[in-house]
């Protein structure tokens, strides 16, 4: 039995698309009209060719089966990827049988798969041979290393510094100071190259700004960063495991080191946080067989999509590597073995009570923890003055939205999909409230993106 | 952190205060219990902090639910198809003005909804429940999808309605916020809610039973007649214009003395569309007695001899007596009385000409304006075929493009007494004489999708335009209306259109790229509703 044949959903393949702009034209182009010599094979290999306003139709290739996501190849001057002549073809083909007919790829779409699959190919010959590394470069990247701690510890030493003068002189102060003192003062983290510091600071600022009960967030942020600072100046006296979760928090790069766990891995959400400099796409996933959770991260610069991108309600049989950090869900994506398929599985849930027990709990391995993931089973939206909760369809508790979510058009979705009946939903659970990302209605029926 | 309860210990609760009282003060001045004073109280005040940051969120526990409001009610109805639901998805994302610009080769999706709801409505689907908030937001924006859309959108969508401010209008438009009308056998039920309801719920009653029991929807109305308001009766009265029929005459006769005068205007114009009634008998004697045909000239010519005078008798049949600015008094009486009369007297008059020779008659006096706009009212208020096909005259016919007796308007409202198939062809014929330029008009009276020949006509006539040099744009509303009215199965008859021409000398520069562009949008959008009607299944038998 295998998934290869499996067509994805129109709502999957539409996940790929880069913005807004590429899904609607992309959606335009599903149909039969414009497209000839289309086909796909078992392997994951997508073609056709796509006739535009020039005289040349357009060669369309997609290989979904590629180790680091799909991959796109289009004769189109188009620099979005995919662009929507792909993403219409693969519309088509999550479609049917009937437009994308199983086949072998015709010469101008076989050259460029075969050439990937060599390099696939060639990519892990040398990774098993493994690249030798020179002594000199090891030496060199150690004293980079510490030269790189040096400055981190004194920024940290520098923080505390400024941190016990705003405690002395008062929040109260701070407050009028304004966004300047905490832009000055991550200002300083960047050049100590403590990214993760210059972050938190930059945020107190945001808090300290926040409306009501700004004091006690305030409080408790400048708290949990003194914290960080006193973890990483001892960080030679901390357990492994927390000392590795406190160097990825100062911000220090980490390279994925856990032994690889193989999984049919259930994409759960999948969603983008945008800022000027940078998009961040966090891609949560859930392994059937091991009941892991775990988080792969992707960066797109300056407004451009993240390459990776995994529509919720796929599942993917591949191996993903876990970071180092005790708790850390963090994971890069390795090798995959099949194309990701789609899946009617669903992970299994909880009661709200056990959703803010595991929460507590994992802030014993990372107290810097906002939010883990979880999935509330049997849970029902219920409004709450201006707010809304989930409760628990066969008990008396509930967990409230966090602020960010009740604003959210997703929000009605839940509400919409639910009907007052009990609900799956998965979605990040911390001292904010409950954040939905996906939800699964009663019985059976396909995943609900919220995000 | 509001709602999700903090630890039940209120010691705990109470340090923690006094910690964020030290904070928001500085510890300069105010030390809390337990942290040294001097250089080294930031520093404790900082750790004690972090230890109650951690223990409160470790703490946390689920707040006490909320009461949970009743569920929606369930929709019966099955579930789409799978690949409809995307396509609604689809159409519901693409959203005026969020592409903005040309449209390009791209089909105006928003256009095809209209068209999807309708189908999917004709086969009784349930809407699924996540795309409610896309849909709702969708008719909340065009008050022309409403019905449509809310009929699809099912009791869930009400349900939703009542905790979303936004989507308030949805209560408003279905009556009882969707209370259902009594069985029109429930004799008692039907009397509390009429005695008893809201307007728009009486209103809704009156019409529902008007469908379907005529009789007994007048005789309900007649128990309540003389004590309703004016505007109100206004309303019901209207309604009895469906199913329209002889046992309704004395109940009009009655109407004709109200006191409101608009009710007695419509009682009267309800009246005249009864050829048999009273009423139109007494304007049939009073407009024939305006109009005579004088053979002794060299051709038999209509000679027309406005009325004098409004009396009495006039005003009570519904005759206006004041004439709008800008009219002659005794030609807008005149034009009254020949709408109101039935139009079978017009042959008993005339010395038994059909009605295709009497409105060939040449009329004396500039007078044919008036009468033949009379008589085209008078066929559309009394639906008959025969006059309005006489007054039509033959679409290729030259006067038929150019500003004639006969108005596109009133062509249009001609055309709608006619049924759907020789519509279609008067309409083709009338395209392929004077192309384009005046159809536009007319092709919205024709039923969706076009015939065969209407959509040849139309195809020709835009590959004539183009020919000719001009923009596609001047057509650009005929090109809408092609997209969403052409039957999609003749899309196959535009590939030779979609090539880009050579372009002529005498063409407007660019055109034909233009014109390729249009053209393949049309096949585009042509396809897509192809494709749309297939997911949604065979239509339902009968």
């Amino acid at each position: 039995m295998t998934d290869q044949g499996v067509r994805w959903t129109a709502d999957q393949v539409l996940a790929l698309a880069p913005d807004d702009a590429s899904r609607k034209a992309g959606g335009r182009l599903a149909a039969a009209g414009p497209w000839s010599e289309t086909g796909s094979s078992g392997e994951g290999a997508v073609w056709g060719r796509c006739k535009g306003s020039g005289s040349r139709p357009y060669q369309t290739v997609v290989d979904l089966a590629g180790a680091g996501g799909p991959a796109y190849r289009c004769s189109c001057p188009s620099r979005k990827f995919p662009c929507k002549h792909a993403l219409g073809l693969l519309l088509l083909w999550a479609g049917g049988e009937a437009a994308v007919p199983e086949g072998s790829p015709p010469e101008w779409a076989g050259q460029w798969l075969a050439g990937r699959r060599r390099r696939a190919e060639e990519k892990r010959t040398e990774a098993a041979a493994g690249a030798p590394s020179r002594p000199g470069d090891a030496e060199a990247a150690r004293r980079r290393a510490e030269r790189r701690a040096e400055r981190i510890t004194a920024g940290a030493t520098e923080l505390e510094q400024r941190l016990a003068d705003l405690l002395r002189g008062g929040l109260a102060a701070a407050e009028q100071a304004g966004y300047g003192l905490w832009e000055e003062t991550a200002a300083r983290m960047v050049d100590a190259q403590a990214p993760g510091l210059a972050a938190r600071v930059r945020e107190l600022g945001a808090v300290a700004v926040s409306g009501p009960g700004w004091p006690a967030r305030l409080l408790e942020e400048c708290a949990l960063l003194h914290l960080l600072d006193q973890g990483w100046l001892r960080r030679e006296r901390l357990p492994e495991g927390l000392a590795a979760t406190v160097r990825s928090r100062v911000g220090l790069p980490a390279s994925p080191d856990g032994p690889p766990v193989r999984d049919r891995w259930l994409v759960l959400a999948q969603y983008d946080t945008v800022d000027p400099k940078l998009t961040t796409r966090r891609i949560w996933l859930h392994g059937t067989a091991s009941g892991r959770t775990a988080l792969l991260l992707s960066y797109g610069a300056a407004g451009r999509a993240p390459e990776l991108a995994l529509p919720v309600g796929l599942a993917v049989d591949a191996e993903v590597t876990p970071y180092p950090g005790a708790g850390q869900p963090r994971a890069a994506l390795g090798e995959r073995f099949a194309p990701p398929a789609p899946s009617d599985a669903r992970p299994p849930g909880v009661t709200t009570a056990q959703a803010a027990a595991r929460y507590g709990r994992a802030l014993r391995d990372d107290p810097w923890l906002d939010t883990v993931p979880v999935t509330l089973d049997r849970v029902v939206p219920v409004p709450d003055g201006d707010s809304w909760q989930l409760a628990d369809a066969d008990g008396a508790t509930a967990l409230p939205l966090a602020p960010a979510a009740r604003s959210r058009p997703g929000l009605w979705r839940l509400v919409a999909l639910s009907g007052g009946h009990p609900v799956t939903v998965f979605g990040e659970c911390g001292h904010r409230g409950f954040h939905p990302l996906t939800a699964w209605p009663e019985g059976s029926g396909e995943a609900v993106a919220l995000c | 952190m509001k709602t999700t309860s903090a630890p039940a210990d209120t010691t705990a609760a109470g340090a923690w205060e006094e910690l964020v009282t030290a904070a928001l003060l500085g510890t300069d001045r105010r030390t809390p219990a337990g942290c040294p004073p001097g250089p080294k109280a930031p520093a404790a005040l900082l750790d004690t902090a972090a230890v109650q940051t951690v223990r409160r969120r470790a703490g946390l526990r689920p707040a006490a639910a909320a009461p949970r409001p009743e569920p929606a009610p369930p929709d019966p109805r099955p579930p789409l198809p799978a690949a409809a639901a995307r396509r609604l998805a689809t159409l519901l994302s693409d959203r005026p003005g969020t592409t903005g610009g040309r449209r390009g080769t791209a089909p105006d999706l928003m256009e095809l909804l209209p068209q999807w709801l309708q189908a999917a409505n004709a086969r009784g689907y349930a809407a699924p429940p996540h795309l409610l908030p896309a849909l709702l937001d969708a008719a909340r924006g065009r008050t022309d999808l409403r019905p449509a859309a809310l009929e699809f959108a099912g009791p869930r969508a009400l349900w939703l309605a009542r905790l979303n401010p936004d989507w308030r209008f949805a209560l408003r438009a279905v009556p009882g916020g969707g209370a259902s009308l009594p069985d029109p056998d429930d004799a008692d039920r039907i009397r509390r809610l009429w005695q008893e309801g809201l307007f728009a719920e009486r209103v809704a009653l009156l019409a529902a039973l008007r469908a379907r029991r005529p009789a007994a929807a007048r005789e309900l109305l007649g128990t309540t007649w003389a004590t309703e308001r004016a505007e109100d009766r206004l309303m019901f009265l209207d309604t009895l214009r469906t199913g329209l029929g002889p046992d309704d005459e004395p109940f009009l006769e009655q109407a004709l003395a109200d006191r409101s005068r608009t009710v007695r205007a419509t009682a009267a114009e309800l009246l005249s569309a009864l050829p048999g009634s009273a009423l139109a008998a007494r304007m049939a004697a009073r407009a024939a007695a305006c109009v005579a045909l004088d053979r002794t000239r060299e051709t038999p010519t209509l000679v027309v001899e406005a009325p004098h005078e409004c009396d009495a008798g006039m005003e009570r049949d519904g005759v206006v007596p004041k004439a709008p600015a800008g009219r002659g008094e005794r030609s807008w009486w005149f034009g009254q009385l020949v709408e109101a009369a039935p139009l079978a007297t017009w042959s008993a008059r005339l010395g038994g000409l059909a009605p295709r020779e009497i409105v060939a008659l040449p009329v004396a006096d500039d007078w044919q304006g008036e009468l033949h706009a009379a008589w085209c009212r008078a066929a559309v208020r009394q639906r008959d075929a025969v006059w309005a096909r006489a007054l039509l005259g033959e679409p290729a016919a030259p006067e038929a493009g150019g500003p004639g007796a006969v108005s596109l308007a009133e062509r249009a409202r001609l055309l709608g007494t006619l049924d759907a198939a020789e519509r279609a062809d008067w309409v083709a014929g009338f395209i392929a004489a004077h192309g384009l330029s005046e159809a536009f008009q007319l092709l919205g009276v024709c039923a969706v999708p076009w015939t065969a020949s209407l959509g040849r006509a139309v195809v020709d006539a835009l590959n004539i335009a183009r020919d000719a040099g001009s923009y596609p744009w001047s057509f650009s509303g005929v090109m809408g209306l092609a997209e969403r009215c052409l039957d999609p199965a003749q899309a196959r008859r535009l590939d030779a259109l979609l090539a880009v021409p050579d372009e002529s000398e005498d063409a407007a520069p660019g055109a034909g790229g233009y014109w390729a562009e249009a053209f393949q949008r049309l096949v585009t959008t042509l396809r897509l509703r192809a494709a749309m009607l297939e997911e949604l299944g065979p239509p339902p038998a009968g």
